[in-house]
């Protein structure tokens, strides 16, 4: 059984009310943090323990908040993202709704380490329910003195604002979703000045992931040296993953950093094998955005050795054969699925959620997902290939935000890896129409 | 100060200034082209740039202190130079590959309606697609299109030709009151509109036409007038009335009719001062103006490609022409003759 930092109290009913988290150890590191710690010790303990970002790029966090400019006078705000948009991603829909006050604890500690008196929770839109079970835990907090002035006695104030967002992609983006915060179009802020310099209405601001903001927790509890010592190398700490696609067991599972990719499908303790006893065919391993990968190469590296649940092995070898762990989207996809029809499907999203800002991605998104159409469509020549590789190309690395890399990314992987299925689908534009039986048919697909 | 090196020329300029600021002081000094292609960022304006992506380069050099190459092409608009920073713009090939790609990307959904344009001539488009595009288009699909909007009597909006730079947005919060106009939807579905098409009546809201890069906000009251390339640009002033307008224009002449008046602008393409909508609509009268003479057009697009030059030659002022590039063909004998003229 590895160990369970944020879930561990998940299943206990009524863990949603003050009351019942409060017996289970619940507010201990606010009381932990603001009785015993100066805000720089948290920092400095969150540093220590080698956690990193939650929400995709895998930042350290204690770097992060360093970097927070603190001038004096200039209020500093703490932002929580919860715009989880990534398709595939469902881990901090899941945290709040079941123990939305390990996310308001974390955010009062945090808030405390980083001299934020105003903090704001900005939601995506789609969560409508979560909105009232956050504004609930928090009125609960503040009946119980954990928030607003003078919190604990310690005389540290703090508000908390839950903010609903429009239900766009690009606001989960952290300059676009402080545009947003602003009451602005979410189009993303070009950078420098980050948004530890000149944030949230100009001010010093630090945006962190929920599930970021919730490891701080058990950061602050246990010390971060011992936090540091669960995982493996540089990924510390467990990690939310949430398994999606052709498995038997699909959910949210907390897992320790380091975890092999093989265990993680096979095992009944995650996902419990690929449902209907089917062969894997290819794994998304960090939400839509990251490339895509065929079995032999999510199992086991480019080198040979293994592949584990973590920042390093993910990505070892780079985009050519690595990929990344992203904000732990997991997506599993048997022996059946077409990866043009997948592709698509990403690619309709990207396109649709463009923000329209920088010319690349605007224009860029809307020509692949027509040149996939032609593929759908049994349209397509060979010079499409060709062609859809070159677009994503002078996508990537030319926008302002890495919506444009998102895009880009599993278009680049797919032809990477399986353009042997792309050029099928030029010879023969009916199999599109049964994969199943044509790519049985001829062998195409080796597991 | 900062030293920095773009396309193998040094330059020292204060700290703070962006590379495309640099490079333009460069060719400024030097009579180099190596200024990349502008479409979003004005200097005249705040917070503009970093949209379109044609001006980006390749930093090799981070700085002095930091001498790491930056991973990403950047766009020199709004990337501040760093003492010791080397920078290629026109001597990396794979820059001007990824710029040819920008380009393509901007063109792919413009309806290249050059022949019934108002702004074909002194296109920002025409000239960034002529001189960084390639030949040909790889978009087989259809075109994104919308219908032609009026905003006001005065401003025609065609949001097809449109390239979302920004420009006019950031006009109207800058230099109008009460803006009424911005991006709605999003994506490659996003227009530049006012709401519920309401006119923008301002003083100076006639100056996104001059802003506007390429065919999307042009003048209705010069609208299928003449082909700009066959009135005679000049420059003029008048005692405005308007505190903010400086009374100085450019007046686009056929003969003794004014048919046009816009602001004055720079070799970049910027206006260097905004002028109000009365000097712009409504003084179109020789006499309402006092001409200075021939304007400059040192921009390069189709006008001031030959246009002066043309004139002068046809006057025999000169023997030689200037090219794109900086180098000066000599003319000879046939000057008159325009197949030579075109080289």
């Amino acid at each position: 059984m590895s160990k369970k930092l944020l879930l561990t109290y998940d299943h206990i009913p009524g863990i949603n009310t003050l009351e019942v988290y409060r017996q289970n150890n619940g507010y201990k590191s606010l009381e932990k943090a603001l009785k015993t710690m100066k805000p720089d010790d948290i920092v400095e303990e969150v540093k220590k323990s080698g956690l990193r970002g939650r929400g995709g790029a895998g930042f350290p966090t204690g770097m992060k908040w360093s970097f927070l400019a603190k001038p004096e006078g200039v209020p500093r705000h703490l932002v929580c993202n919860a715009d989880e948009s990534e398709p595939g991603t469902f881990k901090d829909r899941y945290l709040m709704e079941r123990i939305p006050h390990l996310l308001i604890e974390g955010m009062i500690v945090s808030s405390y380490a980083l001299g934020a008196n105003t903090s704001y929770i900005y939601v995506r839109g789609e969560y409508f329910y979560i909105i009232k079970i956050l504004q609930n835990a928090i009125k609960e907090a503040y009946a119980a003195g954990l928030l607003g002035k003078n919190i604990l006695g310690s005389g540290y104030d703090l508000d908390l604002y839950v903010q609903p967002g429009g239900g766009a992609y690009i606001c989960g983006e952290e300059t676009a979703l402080l545009e947003s915060l602003e009451g602005k179009r979410g189009n993303p802020r070009l950078k420098p000045p980050f948004p530890a310099v000149a944030g949230l209405w100009g001010r010093p601001t630090v945006v962190n992931n929920v599930e970021t903001i919730a490891a701080v927790v058990p950061i602050v509890n246990g010390g971060g040296d011992e936090y540091a010592k669960i995982g493996i190398g540089k990924s510390t700490g467990t990690k939310l993953i949430s398994a999606s696609g052709h498995i038997n067991k699909p959910g949210v599972y907390e897992i320790e950093l380091g975890v092999p990719v093989e265990e993680f499908i096979y095992s009944d303790e995650y996902c419990g094998g690929i449902r209907n006893g089917k062969k894997l065919k290819a794994v998304v391993a960090g939400g839509s955005s990251v490339p895509i990968l065929p079995t032999e190469l999510i199992l086991k590296t480019a080198k040979g050795e293994p592949r584990l649940m973590s920042y390093e092995s993910l990505s070892d070898g780079g985009f050519a054969t690595g990929t990344m762990l992203g904000s732990g989207g997991f997506i599993a996809m048997d022996e059946d699925t077409s990866i043009v029809k997948n592709l698509f499907t990403f690619a309709r999203f990207y396109h649709h959620e463009s923000c329209g800002q920088c010319s690349p991605c605007r224009e860029g998104t809307g020509w692949m997902e027509k040149i996939l159409k032609k593929f759908i469509d049994g349209k397509a020549t060979m010079s499409d290939i060709d062609l859809l590789w070159d677009v994503q190309s002078k996508i990537e690395g030319k926008t302002i935000c890495p919506l444009g890399e998102a895009a880009a990314w599993p278009v680049a992987a797919a032809i990477r890896h399986f353009r042997h299925e792309f050029e099928e689908y030029v010879k023969n534009p009916q199999s599109i129409h049964d994969v199943k039986h044509y790519f049985r048919l001829n062998n195409l697909v080796e597991a | 100060m900062a030293k920095v090196t773009i396309d193998d020329i040094t330059i020292d300029v204060p700290d703070g200034t962006s590379i495309l600021a640099a490079a333009r002081m460069i060719d400024e000094q030097h009579g180099t082209n190596i200024a990349p292609p502008t479409m979003c960022y004005y200097s005249k304006l705040k917070t503009t740039g970093g949209y379109c992506r044609t001006c980006i380069v390749t930093v090799e050099k981070g700085s002095e202190k930091d001498p790491r190459p930056m991973p990403k092409p950047v766009p020199s608009c709004r990337t501040n130079v760093m003492d010791g920073m080397v920078v290629r713009n026109t001597t990396s090939p794979e820059l001007l590959e990824a710029r040819a790609g920008v380009v393509e990307f901007l063109l792919i959904n413009h309806p290249l309606d050059c022949p019934v344009c108002d702004q074909a001539g002194e296109c920002h488009l025409q000239d960034l697609g002529y001189e960084n595009g390639k030949e040909g288009t790889r978009y087989e699909f259809q075109r994104r299109e919308f219908e032609p909007i009026d905003i006001g009597d005065k401003i025609k909006l065609h949001m097809n030709r449109c390239i979302l730079c920004y420009r006019c947005v950031k006009t109207c919060e800058q230099i109008t009151d009460g803006r009424v106009h911005g991006v709605i939807n999003r994506g490659d579905h996003a227009e530049i509109s006012t709401y519920i098409e309401k006119a923008i009546d301002n003083d100076f809201s006639g100056n996104v036409i001059d802003v506007c890069p390429v065919g999307a906000l042009t003048d209705r009251t010069f609208r299928f007038k003449s082909r700009v390339w066959f009135t005679n640009p000049v420059d003029a002033h008048r005692d405005c009335n308007n505190e903010k307008c400086s009374g100085k224009t450019r007046l686009w002449m056929k003969g003794d009719d004014v048919l046009r008046v816009t602001a004055r602008k720079d070799r970049w393409g910027e206006v260097e001062e905004f002028i109000c909508n009365s000097c712009r609509f409504d003084h179109k009268k020789t006499s309402d103006w006092t001409i200075e003479g021939p304007s400059k057009i040192s921009h390069h697009s189709v006008i001031s490609q030959n246009h002066n030059e043309l004139r002068k030659l046809q006057l025999g002022v000169h023997k030689q022409i200037k090219q794109l590039d900086g180098t000066k063909i000599d003319l000879g004998e046939g000057a008159l003759n325009p197949n030579n003229i075109d080289k």
